[in-house]
């Protein structure tokens, strides 16, 4: 005769579950309680360039952040490109452009218990593109304070136009969804994990750019959905009493068929009371997407000559400095600031049209700013 | 049906584990005091928000990659 077991329902086991999960939660959240700590009163006040490959961007951009009753921080930013953009794609498939970015971003932070939570939109509006996206996210800081984790969802929608007809012919959406952890693991080393997961459904290409068939210039042609996966690991540590040490790597894969790395390392030093200095390299490399071709010899579905979306490597180096220059402990601060980046780029399977070489070019990124906290 | 009650029964296992390490076992071993040197702007992941938000614009309108950066932003008009 055979036993009749009683076996518990999946539904009552999913409510012991997720009841289980919260209780862990909670037990690990108010172990050792810890209010969340708003973001510090701040302004910024910034300059910023680019310039290599023929495109010059340049611009202000600002940002403004304080708390009201000790609960909630209010943040507006704006944020400039003046575009002058003469890049190969542009003086082989068409004519020099200057153009202009204007993005605009308000936020809001909320501090409950040893929660942060933080919701935010941003607009960025330029001739023939505008884009426009809000975000929520939430950090919690469990176990002490010695672990904090972050959710966060983001939707955006972009309206794509040409500049020889008015109005906007297309569109796209967006959602990101990012999870992240921030550890502390000694008294002298910290490390985060993140993973973020886009997903992308509308016009994705370029409206103005060309690819290459048989020899012939064709329209691009793109797929109207992208989903891609990163992760990113971060340690930092002390070194002495006046150094740390901090290092990164991030991966990431696509359904279009790119994997790509990105390592990162930085060396800062402080000079006495007032001086702070970093020096760090990047090196990042991609494979191409699935419909990537320098030069097609068969017609397919989807094709680009993106060199956004072809094989590279890059390399860059540069240093950031940060002075005091006013500093009244617990009433404000107020430091100097300046950042250079030189990045190279290394395409493998991108061409220069007019001599047939691969093509590769350097460019420079300045940053000028003082920032300001109260 | 087997398979779900079994993946529950895991998962409700790894919960209890995870409840019983959190509620037990390991108890945070970086005390608030210890914690100076970490609030130091040496062993910041970032300094300065509006800094790092335009050098991850520059990376993400000439490369493929995206996401997990630790820097929030949105929508730029890439393309």
């Amino acid at each position: 005769m055979r036993a009749n077991k009683r076996r518990p329902r999946p539904a009552a086991l999913l409510r012991a579950l997720l009841g289980a999960l919260f209780g862990s939660l909670g037990a690990l959240a108010t172990s050792a309680a810890h209010a969340a700590d708003l973001p510090e009163d701040r302004a910024d006040a910034m300059w910023h360039s680019y310039d290599g490959g023929g495109t010059k961007a340049d611009g202000p951009a600002v940002l403004v952040r304080k708390s009201v009753a000790g609960k909630v921080s209010l943040s507006g930013s704006y944020y400039m490109d003046h575009v002058s953009n003469a890049s190969i794609d542009v003086v082989t498939t068409a004519s020099p452009y200057k153009e202009t970015r204007h993005e605009w971003g308000v936020g809001l932070d909320y501090a409950v218990r040893d929660s942060l939570l933080t919701l935010a939109a941003t607009r960025s509006k330029e001739p023939d593109y505008l884009a426009e996206g809000v975000s929520l996210d939430v950090s919690q800081e469990v176990f002490g304070g010695m672990s904090t984790i972050n959710l966060g969802f983001t939707r955006a929608n972009d309206k794509v136009g040409r500049s020889d007809i008015s109005g906007y012919f297309d569109s796209a959406k967006h959602w990101r969804y990012r999870l992240g952890l921030t550890q502390v693991l000694t008294p002298r080393l910290l490390a985060s994990l993140n993973y973020e997961s886009v997903s992308d459904d509308g016009f994705l290409g370029n409206a103005y750019r060309s690819a290459l068939v048989f020899g012939a210039a064709v329209p691009e042609r793109m797929p109207r959905t992208r989903s891609s996966r990163a992760v990113k690991a971060r340690l930092i540590g002390a070194v002495g009493d006046n150094a740390s040490l901090r290092g990164e790597y991030r991966y990431f894969w696509d359904n279009w068929d790119i994997k790509a790395h990105t390592g990162e390392a930085g060396y800062s030093r402080t000079f006495g009371p007032k001086w702070l200095t970093e020096a760090f390299l990047r090196v990042y490399s991609q494979d191409k997407a699935l419909f990537y071709s320098d030069n097609a010899t068969t017609e397919t579905l989807y094709i680009t000559r993106s060199r956004q979306y072809s094989t590279f490597d890059s390399t860059s180096f540069g240093a950031r400095l940060a002075y005091t220059a006013l500093k009244v402990p617990g009433r404000y601060e107020v430091k100097l600031n300046g950042s250079f980046e030189r990045i190279n780029y290394d395409f493998k399977d991108f061409t220069d049209v007019r001599n047939g070489q691969l093509y590769s070019y350097d460019a420079n990124v300045v940053q000028l700013f003082v920032s300001a906290t109260f | 049906m087997t398979t779900v009650r079994c993946m529950l029964m895991r998962g409700a296992l790894l919960v209890v584990a995870a409840s019983v390490l959190a509620g037990c076992s390991i108890q945070p071993w970086v005390k608030p005091y210890e914690r100076e040197r970490l609030a130091d702007p040496l062993m910041a992941l970032s300094r300065n928000g509006l800094a790092d938000k335009h050098r991850d614009h520059v990376f993400d309108v000439r490369e493929a990659s995206r996401g997990a950066t630790g820097v929030q932003g949105s929508g730029c008009g890439c393309n």
